[in-house]
């Protein structure tokens, strides 16, 4: 065992300076979700939509025609997209922090609605503080999102130094964190799990299987994301969302970081 | 089915054939059953490996859609079982004389109005479900207590019930109920154009993202035709092999979790998480998704600085795997545990790592090359121990053995194109196949007459080795349950997809 005691010590500190300090966050190489340039966008062209297995683009039909429609809840970040888009109007990008509190964020506008409100969030800070518990459940994920959730805990990104625990028995959890698109099978236990958690309470879909289902959402077996059966209060997309971007939307659910997203744009 | 030899046989011919086959040394890999013409006939299809560098077997055979009934092949090759009773709920087949006549992919209280599987079952339809009770075989005694573990469990994991029958430490029998994550993947494939099916496939276990969208890509190549340019090859290999490193270097992780090394478990995570970083330099992806296509890669990949990073990890792994192997509390929690025997491991259907502990020295990168690996020499570890510490020297072997095939491809690789043309064949059919870190993969496609997929079969690893796991709890004590698990390295998503 001395061993591994020296091991360690000898091993150093691997743990990132974000979000304490900006930069080291991550990997800028990972690709996160497009970046749509309505500009660019000619009519007529369907080419983007064609290629979109989760309907995250589709067409809705307005005053001159028709307009693409852009739901961040439903992409997947396969990147087919920016590679149909024969104007770049869709480019890659690594944009990845999509955690939000209304589900209409993540839908594309052309003009910015009025900020969203701070109200749960500032009751969450009262009642927690600055500590949180997460209860997990998989409600059918492709285990993507789990793999990502397991780093959360790895030297690297240490999710403990920020005060923030998953905890096995959900009587003790304040926060029920869902991923995939919740089968039939798993409506039971999420519901009996969240009812198992003391009040006040809070839920968040993790990955965009949970948002809306994704790739794998309907079908005889699998819903729309968690929303159909339970109340849901931050909203991540991602296939599945990386690290960085669940560590930011749990800050954001306890109001220590701000909300990238809005209208389905991200601020830069 | 292009990729293999195939026989079309009368229903009543097909026990007579595996019989054949078994005794001639041939093991079965997994049946399945299509509707090539949904409500005039159903097709149950059985895939055989008969030896290395043999082509594979592919026996057929049609069944009147009004009254599907075949014989049930369990009793004889046990690791049909669960094929079958997936093709009876899923597809309608009715196996008669099954020795497990019970639910095992659909709950109790699911009821679908017609299989599934069956293209008339409209694609939105969600199946109505009341929740019933578990249909479970008995045990009973004096002093046997019970516990259900699951679905929810412990830390961040995936969904699964374990129900424990147990005296004091004692475990007697141990029954999983699995599929709590069936989403119907195979289905959400019909009807989607096979340069979309690659986005699924990669969804259907995130971890083993290559795998899935490998053996996908290589059946979709074959159905069609499609030669695919060397440097394609080489760059799949690549791929593959960054995929096994990230997947072993998790698992060392995990196990070291269950047997209390502390160091050891941040060590193995920690370099499990460099090792995803390096996926993602590459590739933009941590999961190395969105880059392989029907036809090779959806765009070249820059190489030149991989063997240096993976040079600067593998020092570190080294170090690692061999502390890990000199702690004697670690060891003494692995070896004798979960002891699977070279029979069991093959009658019952074991793959990968696992099949390869127990004494069974197949590989499919090896025995059935694909990718580049027939340009690559490589060995094969095979152990006979068939415990736990077996399955983790077979795993740190294959890491060493990943390093090194990866620094000899990125050496020897070739300039040049990453993509052929593919023209979707209309009825094409092919057989593709990957050796996973988990195990063999295998996909069988079928498109339909306007070149869009009418069935793709996924034959996952984890199936397999879900059905074997049990097998090696019961007589066992429940302080080494944790630690058996975890040395099989299994999945949820792929085995209920």
């Amino acid at each position: 065992m001395p061993v591994w005691t020296l091991y360690g010590i000898r091993r150093g500190i691997a743990t990132t300076s974000w979000p304490k300090k900006d930069g080291a966050v991550a990997q800028p190489e990972v690709l996160g979700l497009p970046r749509y340039h309505a500009d660019r966008c000619r009519d007529n062209c369907r080419a983007c939509a064609d290629v979109c297995l989760p309907g995250a683009l589709s067409f809705e039909s307005c005053q001159t025609g028709e307009r693409l429609a852009l739901d961040y809840g439903k992409c997947i970040g396969c990147q087919l997209c920016t590679e149909a888009c024969p104007n770049d109007a869709l480019t890659k990008s690594n944009d990845w922090a999509f955690g939000v509190r209304n589900r209409d964020d993540l839908i594309w506008a052309e003009a910015l609605k009025s900020p969203p409100a701070e109200e749960v969030t500032r009751k969450i800070q009262k009642y927690f503080g600055r500590s949180l518990h997460i209860r997990h459940v998989d409600a059918g994920s492709c285990n993507g999102c789990e793999s990502e959730l397991q780093a959360l805990n790895n030297p690297y990104y240490n999710l403990h130094r920020l005060g923030i625990f998953f905890t096995p028995s959900p009587r003790f959890a304040d926060l029920l964190l869902v991923t995939g698109p919740v089968t039939y099978a798993m409506q039971g236990p999420l519901r009996e799990t969240y009812n198992a958690m003391p009040e006040p309470r809070w839920v968040m879909a993790m990955g965009t299987c949970a948002v809306s289902g994704g790739a794998s959402g309907g079908g005889y077996s699998c819903g729309h994301g968690v929303e159909e059966f339970l109340p849901v209060d931050i909203y991540v997309p991602g296939c599945p969302p990386n690290p960085a971007a669940m560590i930011h939307a749990l800050l954001l659910l306890l109001n220590r970081a701000s909300q990238h997203v809005q209208g389905g744009q991200v601020a830069h | 089915m292009k990729g293999a030899v195939e026989r079309v046989l009368r229903p009543e011919e097909i026990p007579q054939a595996c019989d054949d086959l078994m005794k001639a040394g041939a093991r079965l890999q997994m049946t399945y059953a299509w509707f090539p013409e949904p409500g005039q006939s159903v097709e149950v299809a059985y895939l055989a490996v008969t030896a290395p560098h043999e082509p594979f077997l592919f026996l057929r055979c049609s069944l009147p859609a009004d009254s599907p009934h075949l014989q049930s092949l369990a009793p004889q090759i046990p690791l049909l079982g669960w094929y079958e009773r997936e093709i009876q709920e899923l597809c309608g087949v009715i196996f008669d004389g099954h020795p497990e006549p019970r639910p095992l992919v659909l709950h109790e209280g699911a009821h679908p109005s017609m299989p599934p599987l069956d293209p008339r079952y409209q694609p939105d339809e969600m199946m109505p479900f009341t929740s019933e009770p578990w249909d479970r075989p008995p045990v009973e005694g004096d002093d046997v207590q019970t516990l259900p573990f699951g679905p929810v469990r412990a830390d961040v994991l995936e969904s699964a019930q374990i129900f424990f029958y147990y005296i004091g430490e004692a475990i007697l029998h141990c029954h999983p109920r699995l599929f709590f994550k069936h989403r119907g993947m195979e289905k959400r494939f019909e009807g989607t154009s096979p340069s979309l099916g690659v986005v699924l496939a990669e969804r259907i276990s995130g971890v083993d993202s290559i795998a899935h969208s490998l053996a996908y890509c290589q059946a979709i190549e074959a159905a069609c035709g499609c030669e695919i340019p060397e440097r394609a090859r080489y760059l799949r290999t690549v791929l593959a092999e960054l995929e096994r490193l990230y997947n072993h270097l998790h698992y060392f992780g995990h196990l070291c979790h269950t047997t209390t090394l502390k160091v050891g478990e941040a060590q193995g995570k920690l370099l499990a998480e460099q090792s995803k970083q390096i996926n993602g330099m590459l590739t933009g992806n941590r999961f190395l998704r969105g880059i392989l296509k029907p036809g090779g890669l959806r765009r070249d990949l820059d190489l030149s600085t991989l063997p240096e990073m993976l040079n600067r990890l593998q020092p570190e792994i080294t170090t690692y795997l061999r502390s890990m192997e000199e702690t004697n509390s670690h060891l003494d929690r692995l070896i004798t545990t979960g002891h699977l025997p070279l029979q069991t491991a093959y009658d019952q259907g074991a793959t990968g790592p696992v099949k390869r502990a127990s004494g069974i020295g197949r590989d499919l990168r090896g025995d059935h090359p694909y990718a580049a690996y027939d340009r690559l020499t490589m060995n094969i570890p095979v152990r006979t121990e068939g415990d736990a510490h077996a399955r983790v020297q077979i795993r740190m072997e294959e890491i060493h053995e990943s390093l090194s095939l990866i620094a000899r491809a990125a050496k020897d690789i070739p300039e040049g194109p990453v993509s052929s043309e593919i023209s979707y064949v209309s009825g094409g059919e092919g057989l593709g196949w990957c050796e996973g870190a988990r195990g063999s993969t295998y996909y069988c496609v079928h498109l339909d007459d306007a070149g869009l997929l009418a069935r793709v079969k996924i034959k996952s690893p984890s199936f397999s080795n879900w059905r074997v796991f049990p097998l090696t709890v019961h007589d066992t004590n429940m302080m080494d349950y944790a630690i058996n698990e975890a040395s099989f390295g299994l999945t949820m998503a792929g085995c209920d997809r």
